[in-house]
């Protein structure tokens, strides 16, 4: 049985739901959402499973496992993120929108697609430890609680993306 | 008053079930397709636009709303710091990741979760991002730590007020709004029949604009109380008891324990001297989380006010009153008077013609200086200080 996708919800109405949603995470936890730190947490573990000599002497990695005293995945954001995992699917699952597919446009090549994915993604983790966040962590929990860094993130976020549409717009359009 | 901040392993559970709701909304949203996400950057599609400044206007109005109806502590709440250009080094490299990858982390992990390639491929592509970071650490440490400007607030850095700021962000996102309809129906070429007007909606900004408005006409305790009582006191409105220096003493010396005192003198002095079981305390903790539980609420304990002169005692005294405390005394004169009177008592050399009731309180006082002075040595260890709570630590 194969049924067609729902249409997505009025934008306006799922910003008031993310806007609120944040505000309960703030009012319950007194923090903000975030995604990068979660992938942060799965790097280290990562790296540390593969090669422990080499976090145990590079400083970036000596500085993460001392704020983690507690284990690496021990971590609010690791369950947060989780918890993304499991409703996004659930929502994809009542909307019809399960798929295993890799999207892109008619005309961009699946192997372009590809590198696209994991360099941009590649970028964004860079930038998303520069900021201390990503556009969750820093730009819109940032901004719900008027950060002056979050906020200039933000700004950098969406104005950067402009700035470099033009050249990379043979990927999309 | 919030933030509620649950013990260590309720929080895992509760931030489980919040990133259901985030996940769930952002993939309702459209956020799980990179077109979608993308076309904000060429024209034809905006929602990730409306979505984020909507969502992030949400909670930021009631973040506002709730610190200034007393909800919310901001002491506790974690404010990203600000360090200047690493804020602004990312959020450029974050730009130019979302037009070549189309994700930003949180929404590649909604694509990757219902079974989206590129998603997953966005996904191992950002932890290899934290790999290069991790890496390059000793060359970008300079940068990443510079400029540091403190947890600070957007309307601190523009020096103006809070509600102004809000104001100004909600007038930039209802213009971006419109116009970004304007721009995407052009590039297009059809309007996008989702977004016409409705009246419920209209109705609802309204709501959420009145509630906005609500914040500038009433004003928040912590910044009119103070300047209020003080207000009030100049022009003679207050009632206060006071307990002498000697009755204190007196009741001091014989351990009497139905008196409390509360000390709003500085941290500093108060470490020079302090009284026996006495609280330090600031005027602006009884206005943060836990505020009231600072001071007995047994109406049979007398409260004694200390502070370094009469009228800053007075100005405490007042504002834990009109918090509904009762049976509150001022100490009169302040610690200075307790130290002249008491502490530093020393008997007059010479006696003579001094009438026999002074000479009663004189010997009184002698003796209670030395006591006391016992006491205080005693309970340096006792007393307690209101230390400042600690932010939540949030971020990624």
């Amino acid at each position: 049985m194969s049924s067609k996708p729902k249409n997505y919800m009025n934008p306006y109405l799922a910003g008031v739901m993310l806007g609120l949603v944040l505000l309960a995470t703030i009012y319950i936890t007194g923090r903000g959402l975030g995604a990068s730190g979660a992938m942060k947490s799965v790097e280290v573990g990562i790296v540390n499973a593969i090669a422990p000599n080499h976090t145990a002497n590079t400083k970036f990695y000596q500085e993460y496992l001392q704020e983690h005293p507690n284990g690496i995945f021990n971590n609010w954001l690791v369950f947060e993120v989780i918890g993304v995992i499991i409703g996004a699917f659930l929502s994809g699952l009542v909307s019809n929108r399960l798929t295993f597919k890799l999207e892109h446009p008619e005309k961009v090549k699946s192997a372009t697609r590809i590198v696209g994915a994991f360099v941009g993604g590649m970028f964004f983790g860079l930038g998303a430890q520069f900021a201390r966040g990503c556009t969750s962590g820093a730009a819109l929990s940032g901004m719900a609680v008027l950060s002056t860094g979050g906020i200039i993130t933000m700004f950098c976020i969406f104005g950067g993306a402009y700035l470099f549409a033009y050249f990379f717009r043979k990927l999309w359009i | 008053m919030g933030p509620l901040i649950p013990s260590e392993g309720l929080n895992l559970v509760i931030g489980l079930f919040l990133g259901m709701a985030f996940g769930f909304t952002l993939e309702q949203a459209g956020f799980s397709t990179s077109k979608k996400l993308v076309g904000m950057f060429y024209g034809y599609d905006f929602t990730v636009l409306r979505v984020f400044f909507t969502g992030g206007l949400v909670a930021m109005i009631g973040v506002v709303a709730f610190a200034h109806f007393g909800l919310l502590d901001m002491s506790l709440v974690y404010i990203n710091p600000t360090y200047l250009w690493s804020a602004i080094l990312g959020g450029l490299i974050m730009g130019l990741g979302f037009v070549i990858g189309g994700f930003c982390p949180g929404t590649g992990i909604c694509a990757a979760a219902i079974g989206k390639i590129d998603g997953i491929i966005f996904v191992i592509g950002t932890i290899f991002g934290v790999v290069v970071f991790g890496e390059g650490y000793p060359l970008f440490e300079g940068i990443y730590w510079d400029k540091y400007l403190g947890n600070v607030q957007m309307n601190e850095t523009l020096h103006i007020s809070q509600g102004l700021f809000v104001f100004l962000f909600m007038a930039f996102g209802a213009v971006a709004f419109l116009l970004t309809q304007r721009i995407e129906e052009k590039v297009n070429g059809k309007p996008n029949p989702i977004l016409q007007p409705k009246s419920r909606y209209i109705g609802f900004s309204i709501v959420i604009l009145l509630l906005g408005l609500s914040a500038f006409i009433i004003p928040n305790p912590e910044d009119y109380k103070p300047a209020q009582v003080k207000n009030e006191i100049e022009q003679g409105y207050y009632q206060v008891e006071y307990i002498t220096p000697d009755e204190l003493a007196l009741r001091l010396v014989n351990n009497d324990e139905t008196i409390k005192i509360y000390d709003f003198r500085s941290l500093d002095e108060f470490q020079k001297l302090s009284l026996p079981n006495s609280v330090n305390l600031k005027i602006e903790d009884l206005f943060r989380k836990g505020g009231n539980k600072l001071i007995s609420g047994d109406p049979q304990i007398k409260k004694i006010i200390i502070a370094k002169d009469n009228k800053s005692a007075i100005e405490a005294e007042e504002i834990i009153k009109q918090k509904g405390f009762k049976n509150l005394y001022v100490l009169q004169g302040g610690m200075q008077a307790f130290a002249n009177d008491i502490i530093d008592f020393k008997m007059p050399v010479n006696m003579a013609g001094i009438s026999p009731n002074l000479i009663a309180t004189y010997t009184f006082r002698d003796n209670a200086s030395k006591t006391i002075e016992q006491l205080i040595k005693d309970s340096k260890k006792s007393n307690v200080i209101v230390k400042d709570k600690k932010r939540v630590l949030g971020g990624c």
